[in-house]
């Protein structure tokens, strides 16, 4: 089998698209390659998705949180407490146990499932961080801008959306390209706690872990995971300075913030 | 996944160590979640099938032994890597495992693999079946019709079923058989599936000289009957050689 | 690691089937099992005491070599920085404990050695000199557990020490220009300036970074049995599982949720602790700052 039939055999794997078993004796690097590159498809499925709608869920939590109502302030400060003070491991663990509970009790069956149920505690975990991210940026809003804003007579929403909020964008995106990229790598325990794969339908640590099992040999396949998440790490860094680029397009060149990968925020 | 472990166990001595430190302990490798052939009792011990046969194979070796466990998923690497020196943990002998480590002779019959649902009436060539990942169960309903679905430990496939996740779980007979006994709501199936051989004691390659004195325990302990006996005693379901 | 053997603590415990609810409880949560448990707590915070400041260690360290004039210490510097944060730290969890193993153990052989004619790779077999393996194989167990403890922290450090040298090097390059050029006014070398202001004045820059790291590497521990170390993930699932009574005397069903729910309490409690130490922290370094911290 020439790499290129391997290709159209297991690049699509991870769906259930192609070969309905995987290779069982004289694995090739190829075979480990293409394979953990079909299961790095759920690590992208699930990192955009769950970015995404956690972007909005931070917003309201942030402004929940910033809030002098205390209805809207507690829940917002227990939510990030809980989802930032425990690991993600527990709480896929934690998550699966109550899906099931829902499920047995006749509504929502699809929640047990890793694309649905692993997503929404991704989504959750993701937009506490960010909450607190945003919530920062929120406060740092420098004075001058919003008391422009009021001299140019907008009140409420307007000067939220138009002065306030796209400030705080500003300022927040540097953390928030950090909690991108580790969100995306959070995405590697979906597999390993909690839910389980169907089908042999897993992401990129799975398909690895299988080639390591039956191989008896850790160092080839695991390194090839590193080497995907790498590129990946590259290309969240590289868009997300994109989007800073358009978010500073007014400032002179040398003002604009640069994007610095840097741990400030991590599950 | 059953992930990697180095072993940190305090698992106990085994009874014959208060012997000279003339020779040099033989680690042997568990992985104490697996009853009856190995579990980590109330005391916090390795305690089972495995770890009464392996202390009367090192008393009759004339060996000092000491238990450690590790995880599945890393118990050969881990062997080959030298971190411990033999494996019990109630592994079959097959192909594939023999090309990287050796296996003493079986110290048990092949154990039939057993479906464990909540009814008689599933359907097992069309249902979802549960096994444990990376075992052979798992390899054997993934080639099957049915569909697999897959958990990190034993203990999630059996909550599978009994939550309805999954239509039956395939194991070994001897582990089922203990938890199908207590339970009343869940059943055996009739069917059984022949997958693996006997389960065997994994040694390195390079070990011929350690893997040649556990082979002659092994073979004193089936010609005198006391292998029969704890067979009987822990793997009632299973066949006496 | 070690539990407390056979022993039962309470006299009444030798037949748990006939006891009341309130003694069975009292029977169960004092098994020798249930003091591995306990006993991994410690374990999960000894580890963290010991990890954070050899992490940090590796950190500056990274950040030094990332800092660096010399083209080659400065390329493995900004190497070990990218490579280790942009993967996974599971991903290290998985390989890294067998790999330090077989490389400290390749090391001895070379050096204690010589002699040794057989290759070290036999086939899949990692075979050294009995003198060289790490711990010997006649050690007690408990060297064991402690060199097991070592190489997990081993692998903690070197991946934490990657972020914590990110942070130190945005910390270093944040101390003011004008600082270091008094320095220099001052008459002092390069070597001096280092470490008579440019070292002592990183910290407040370094330490919002730092308490993040130190929240991140709290949270990491549940990864921990992956390493080898029966962490307290190891024991809840292990004691919540379920239990027939042939194989115990405490016969239960699936009671993973509540031993899980209970981490979940002793991880919230502790990032809460944390969390209100470094703010204090944070308030005591300001002190005396040119930072916005310092003023308010």
């Amino acid at each position: 089998m020439s790499c290129w039939d391997t290709i159209q055999a297991y690049a699509l794997r991870s769906i259930g698209i192609g070969e309905r078993l995987l290779p069982k004796s004289d694995f090739t690097l190829c075979q480990q390659f293409t394979l953990i590159g079909s299961g790095l498809m759920w690590n992208i499925y699930f990192g955009v998705l769950a970015l995404t709608f956690g972007f909005f869920l931070a917003n309201a939590m942030a402004l929940a949180k910033a809030s002098k109502n205390p209805w809207l302030n507690r829940p917002a400060n227990w939510f990030i407490l809980v989802f930032r003070g425990s690991p993600l491991f527990i709480q896929f663990f934690l998550a699966y146990f109550i899906f099931l509970r829902i499920k047995q009790s006749g509504a929502l069956p699809w929640l047990t499932s890793a694309q649905a149920g692993a997503l929404i505690v991704l989504m959750l975990n993701t937009a506490a961080y960010s909450a607190e991210i945003f919530y920062g940026a929120l406060r740092s809003v420098p004075k001058g801008e919003v008391e422009a804003a009021d001299a140019y007579g907008m009140t409420g929403w307007s000067r939220f959306i138009r002065v306030i909020w796209p400030t705080s964008m500003r300022l927040a995106w540097p953390a928030y390209t950090n909690e991108a990229i580790f969100l995306f790598h959070a995405t590697t325990l979906v597999f390993f706690s909690g839910f389980p794969a169907w089908q042999q339908r897993g992401d990129a640590l799975y398909y690895a872990n299988y080639f390591a099992d039956k191989t008896f040999n850790p160092f080839i396949a695991y390194p090839i995971v590193g080497l995907y998440f790498i590129a990946l790490t590259l290309a969240i860094t590289s868009i997300f300075g994109l989007i800073n680029r358009r978010l500073n397009r007014h400032l002179p060149r040398e003002k604009r913030p640069r994007l610095r990968f840097r741990p400030q925020y991590i599950r | 996944m059953k992930k990697l472990i180095l072993s940190a166990a305090a698992l106990a001595l085994s009874a014959g160590m208060a012997l000279a430190a003339s020779h040099s302990t033989i680690r042997m490798g568990t992985e104490g979640a697996y009853p009856p052939y190995n579990f980590i009792n109330d005391k916090g011990e390795v305690d089972g099938f495995e770890r009464e046969l392996g202390d009367e194979l090192c008393k009759r070796a004339k060996l000092k032994c000491t238990w450690v466990t590790n995880e599945w998923d890393s118990i050969i690497p881990n062997l080959v890597s030298g971190n411990y020196d033999t494996i019990m943990a109630g592994m079959s002998i097959t192909p594939e495992r023999d090309e990287v480590i050796d296996f003493t002779q079986a110290y048990t019959q092949p154990d039939p693999s057993a479906y464990m649902a909540l009814s008689d009436s599933v359907d097992i060539t069309g249902g979802v079946i549960a096994a444990q990942t990376n075992t052979i169960q798992a390899g054997f309903v993934a080639q099957s019709g049915a569909t697999l679905v897959e958990f990190a430990t034993p203990e999630e496939t059996i909550a599978a079923v009994r939550n309805g996740e999954a239509d039956a779980v395939l194991a070994d007979k001897s582990y089922l058989a203990p938890i199908a006994a207590e339970d009343s709501s869940l059943v055996l199936l009739a069917k059984e599936e022949l997958i693996g051989g006997g389960v065997g004691m994994g040694l390195r390659e390079s070990d011929g000289e350690l893997k040649a004195k556990f082979n002659a325990a092994i073979q004193s302990m089936k010609d005198d009957g006391t292998l029969n006996a704890l067979i009987a005693k822990w793997l009632p379901d299973s066949a006496p050689f | 690691m070690s539990p407390s053997g056979g022993r039962t603590i309470f006299s009444y415990c030798t037949d748990p089937e006939t006891l009341g609810r309130l003694a069975w409880a009292s029977c169960y949560l004092t098994t020798g099992k249930h003091m591995g448990l306990y006993w991994s707590f410690l374990t999960v915070l000894a580890l963290l005491a010991i990890t954070a400041p050899t992490a940090l260690l590796f950190g500056f360290g990274g950040a030094v070599a990332a800092r660096s004039h010399f083209f080659a210490s400065r390329w493995f510097g900004r190497f070990y920085i990218s490579v280790v944060r942009g993967v996974p730290d599971i991903i290290f969890f998985m390989f890294f404990v067998i790999a330090i193993d077989q490389g400290l153990e390749w090391a001895r052989h070379q050096i204690l050695c010589p002699d040794w004619t057989e290759p070290i790779r036999q086939g899949n077999d990692f075979r050294v000199c009995p003198a060289a393996k790490l711990p010997l194989s006649s050690a007690p167990q408990w060297v064991h557990e402690v060199y097991g403890f070592f190489t997990a922290v081993l692998t903690f450090s070197i991946v934490f020490g990657a972020f914590a040298a990110n942070v130190l090097f945005g910390a270093m390059q944040a101390v003011p220009q004008g600082q270091l050029e008094t320095g220099a006014a001052y008459g002092m070398s390069r070597r001096q300036t280092f470490w008579r202001i440019l070292v002592p004045q990183m910290w407040v820059y370094a330490l919002p970074g730092l308490s993040n790291l130190w929240m991140i590497l709290i949270k990491a521990t549940p990864l921990l049995f992956l390493l080898g170390v029966e962490d307290i993930v190891y024991w809840a699932r292990e004691l919540g599982g379920s239990k027939t009574a042939r194989f115990s005397d405490y016969p239960h069903g699936d009671w993973r949720l509540w031993y899980f729910l209970g981490l979940l309490v002793f991880y919230l409690v502790f990032t809460k602790i944390s969390e209100a130490l470094l703010e204090r922290l944070m308030r005591r370094l300001s002190r005396g700052q040119a930072t916005l911290g310092a003023t308010v």
